[in-house]
C-alpha cells in the first residue's frame, strides 16, 4: 500500500487528513456530547468518550424537552418541517423543470427578459421579501400556517430551480424538439416523454438543493410561522434558548442532530449524483 | 408523394435582418431538391419554413395544392431527418420509429409492421432495442432515416444528414440515399454546404447566397452554365480557374490574352461574338475548369489552342495528377493525364479547350459569355 508513498504524497494525504480532521471534529464532539450524563459533560474532558453511553438525552430531545412553554420535544416540529419541505420541493422543482423548458425550448417574445428577471430573484436577500410576503400571506388568509411556508418556499426556490433546469435544457439540442414537432408531439407530450425521461441528475441535484435551503431555513420559519406550526429549525432555537437553570448541552446536542439527519440523509441517499448533475454537459445521441 | 412550390417568400426577423429576400422554387412530384451554399445563406432557415418550424414573413408555400403557410409542423405532411439525427436518447430504436406513428394514433399492429418494413429496409433489426448512446453515427444516421421513411410522408426534409459522419460512411450514406430515392420516388428536399453532395444526388438544385438563389437548375447545366462568378466557384472540385485577362480582337477572331513568365498566348473564343464585342480591349475574368486544360492526350481533339507553361507544383491523385501553372500570375489549376504530367520546374504543353469556358464582368460579376 505504501509502495508509491513519496514525501510530496506524504504532505498531501497528511494535509488532507488534518481537514479531514477539523470538518469532523464538531460532529464528533455532537455526537459523544449527545450520549454523556450531564455529570459526565462537567468533569470530563470535551474530547473524551461518554464514560457511559446513555441515550436519555436522545429520548428527551425527541419527546420530552421544552421549546418555550410547551414541552413535547422536536417530534411535533419534525413533522412540521417535512410537512413544509416535502411539497415545497416537489412543487418548486416541478415548477423550475417546466419554466426550464419554456426559457430553454420555447422561446417567445420577452422571454429572455423574464428569464432575466427570475436570475435576479436568486439574488434577492431574504430579508427585503419579509414585510411584503407578511402582508401578502395576511391577505390571503395563510399566514401562521405551514402552507403559508410552502407558498413562501415555492415562490422563493423557483428562481433558482428554473435556473437549474434552464441550464440543463439549454444543452440539449434544440433540434429534438423540431423533431418532435414534426412528429407531431404537443408542448406537454414533448416535456413528458422526452425531456423528463433524461432529466434524472438535475432533479437529484433541485431536490438536495431545495430540501437543505428549505429544511434548513430558519428566518422565513420564525417569521411566517407561529407556535404550533413552527419548523423544526426554529424548534431547536427555542429548545436550546429555554432553560430551567441547567443547560443540558447533551439533549441539544442531539435536538440539533436530529434536526440535520434528513439533509444528511438526502445527500448520503442521493450525492452521488449531485456532482454529477451539476457537472453534466450536453446529452449526446 | 407531392410536388413543392415556393413563391416569392421572404423571411425577416424581429431586428430587421433580412434572411430571405424572395425564394422562387418549384419542384415536381418526386424530385430531388438540393439547397446548397456557405454558411449563412439561407438554405436551413428555408428549410425549416418548409417544415413549418419557422414563420413565413411573406410569399407562400405550396405543398401538393395545398397552401400550409399557417399548418403547424405536424399538418404538413413532412419528415424531417437532422444533422444531429435528433434520436430521442431514452427511447430504444423502436421506439424513436414508433414514436411518430403512436402520436397519430395508428393500431399498434399497423405500427409494428411498419417498424419491420422500415428495419429491414435500412438494415437496422438488429439494433431496435438498443438506445442511440450506444450506437455508431452511421447506425445513428441510418435510424434517423428510418424514423421519417416510417412515417411516410408526402416531402421527406434532409438538414445536412451526412456532415457528421466520416469521409468515408458519407459517400456510402449518400449512395444509399440516392437508391431510396429512386426506389421509393419521393420527393426531397435537401440541405448540404457540400457542392458534391448537391452535384451527385440532385435532380434540381438551388444555389443559395445571401438569402438569394443565385441559380436554379439541374446539376450539369448549373456545372456547365454557371449564372455568375459565384456558381462558378463555388460548384466544382477542384474549383474553376478565374484568370483575369483583356479580351483582344486579331484577324476578325476575339479572344482573351493569357501570359505566362516567357510569353503570350491569345485564346481564341467560339462565344456569340455580338457579346463579346463591346469587351474588346477591356479586362474579363476568364473562368475554365480544371479538366479543360490538359494535355494533347487527354484532350485527344486538334485544332485546340496549345501553350508551354512553367510548372509550379503537381499534386497527384491518381485518377488525374493536378499541375498548377501561373498565368496572368494567377495560380491555374490544370487536370493531366498522370503519366503526361511533367515534373515541377519542366516546362509542360497544355491544351486548352475554350469551348465551355466562361466570361465573367469583374465589376458585377455577372456572366458576360
Amino acid at each position: 500500500m505504501f509502495k508509491n508513498l513519496t514525501v510530496g504524497r506524504a504532505l498531501v494525504y497528511a494535509a488532507l487528513l488534518l481537514v479531514a480532521i477539523y470538518y469532523l471534529l464538531p460532529l464528533y464532539v455532537m455526537l459523544t456530547t449527545s450520549f454523556k450524563s450531564l455529570d459526565d459533560i462537567r468533569n470530563g474532558n470535551m474530547l473524551a468518550l461518554p464514560q457511559a453511553w446513555e441515550g436519555g438525552a436522545w429520548v428527551k430531545a425527541w419527546a420530552e424537552a421544552c421549546t418555550g412553554v410547551e414541552c413535547g420535544g422536536m417530534k411535533g416540529f419534525f413533522w412540521n418541517s417535512v410537512k413544509m419541505t416535502v411539497p415545497a420541493v416537489l412543487i418548486s422543482t416541478l415548477l423550475g423543470a417546466v419554466n426550464g423548458y419554456v426559457v430553454s425550448m420555447w422561446r417567445f417574445k420577452g422571454s429572455d427578459a423574464l428569464f432575466t428577471m427570475l436570475l435576479v430573484g436568486c439574488f434577492i436577500p431574504f430579508q427585503v421579501v419579509l414585510l411584503p410576503m407578511a402582508q401578502l400571506l395576511g391577505m390571503m388568509g395563510i399566514a401562521n400556517t405551514t402552507t403559508g411556508l410552502v407558498l413562501v418556499h415555492v415562490v422563493y426556490g423557483t428562481a433558482f430551480t428554473t435556473l437549474f433546469f434552464r441550464n440543463f435544457y439549454i444543452t440539449v439540442p434544440d433540434e429534438l424538439v423540431k423533431a418532435a414537432r414534426i412528429d407531431g408531439a404537443g408542448f406537454w407530450t414533448i416535456f413528458g416523454r422526452i425531456l423528463l425521461p433524461i432529466s434524472g441528475p438535475i432533479f437529484v441535484v433541485c431536490v438536495i438543493w431545495q430540501f437543505t435551503q428549505i429544511w434548513n431555513d430558519f428566518l422565513f420559519g420564525v417569521v411566517f410561522a407561529a407556535g404550533e406550526s413552527q419548523p423544526i429549525t426554529v424548534a431547536l432555537n427555542n429548545l436550546v434558548n429555554t432553560s430551567t437553570g441547567v443547560k443540558e448541552y447533551n439533549v441539544d446536542m442531539a435536538a440539533a442532530i436530529i434536526a440535520a439527519l434528513p439533509t444528511l440523509f438526502v445527500y448520503m441517499v442521493a450525492g452521488r449524483y449531485f456532482v454529477r448533475g451539476l457537472t453534466a454537459g450536453a446529452v449526446k445521441g | 408523394m407531392a410536388a413543392l412550390s415556393i413563391n416569392n417568400v421572404y423571411k425577416t426577423y424581429a431586428n430587421g435582418t433580412d434572411v430571405l429576400k424572395g425564394i422562387d422554387i418549384a419542384i415536381e412530384d418526386g424530385q430531388f431538391l438540393i439547397l446548397v451554399g456557405p454558411s449563412g445563406c439561407g438554405k436551413s432557415t428555408l428549410l425549416n419554413m418548409i417544415a413549418g418550424l419557422d414563420d413565413i414573413t411573406s410569399g407562400d408555400i405550396v405543398i401538393g395544392n395545398k397552401r400550409v403557410n399557417d399548418l403547424s409542423p405536424k399538418d404538413r405532411d413532412i419528415a424531417m431527418v437532422f444533422q444531429s439525427y435528433a434520436l430521442y436518447p431514452s427511447m430504444t430504436v423502436r421506439e424513436n420509429i414508433s414514436f411518430g406513428l403512436e402520436i397519430r394514433k395508428v393500431p399498434k399492429a399497423e405500427i409494428d409492421a411498419t417498424v419491420n418494413r422500415v428495419a429491414e429496409m435500412l438494415q437496422i433489426k438488429h439494433l431496435l432495442e438498443r438506445k442511440p448512446g450506444q450506437m455508431s453515427g452511421g447506425q445513428r444516421q441510418r435510424v434517423a432515416m428510418g424514423r421519417a421513411l416510417a412515417r411516410n410522408p408526402s416531402i421527406f426534409l434532409f438538414d445536412e444528414p451526412l456532415s457528421n459522419l466520416d469521409a468515408k460512411l458519407r459517400v456510402e450514406m449518400r449512395t444509399e440515399i440516392k437508391l431510396m430515392h429512386q426506389r421509393l420516388k419521393s420527393t426531397i428536399v435537401y440541405v448540404t454546404h457540400d457542392q458534391i453532395e448537391a452535384m451527385t444526388l440532385g435532380d434540381k438544385i438551388a444555389v443559395m447566397k445571401d438569402g438569394i438563389v443565385q441559380q436554379f437548375g439541374s446539376p450539369q447545366d448549373i456545372y456547365d452554365n454557371p449564372a455568375n462568378l459565384f456558381v462558378a466557384s463555388f460548384i466544382g472540385s477542384p474549383s474553376m480557374n478565374f484568370i483575369p485577362a483583356t479580351v483582344v480582337e486579331s484577324a476578325g477572331q476575339i479572344g482573351v490574352k493569357v501570359c505566362d513568365d516567357k510569353g503570350c498566348v491569345v485564346l481564341p473564343l467560339p462565344h456569340d461574338k455580338a457579346k463579346l464585342q463591346q469587351w474588346v480591349g477591356k479586362e474579363v475574368i476568364f473562368g475554365i475548369r480544371p479538366e479543360q486544360i490538359t494535355d494533347a492526350r487527354t484532350a485527344h481533339r486538334d485544332g485546340l489552342p496549345e501553350m508551354s507553361c512553367h510548372i509550379d507544383v503537381i499534386e497527384p491523385t491518381g485518377p488525374d495528377t493536378l499541375v498548377f501553372v501561373s498565368l496572368n500570375n494567377t495560380k491555374v489549376c490544370c487536370r493531366t493525364h498522370p503519366t503526361e504530367a511533367k515534373h515541377p520546374g519542366q516546362s509542360m504543353d497544355l491544351v486548352f479547350d475554350v469551348s465551355k469556358a466562361v466570361l465573367f464582368d469583374p465589376a458585377t460579376e455577372a456572366r458576360i459569355a
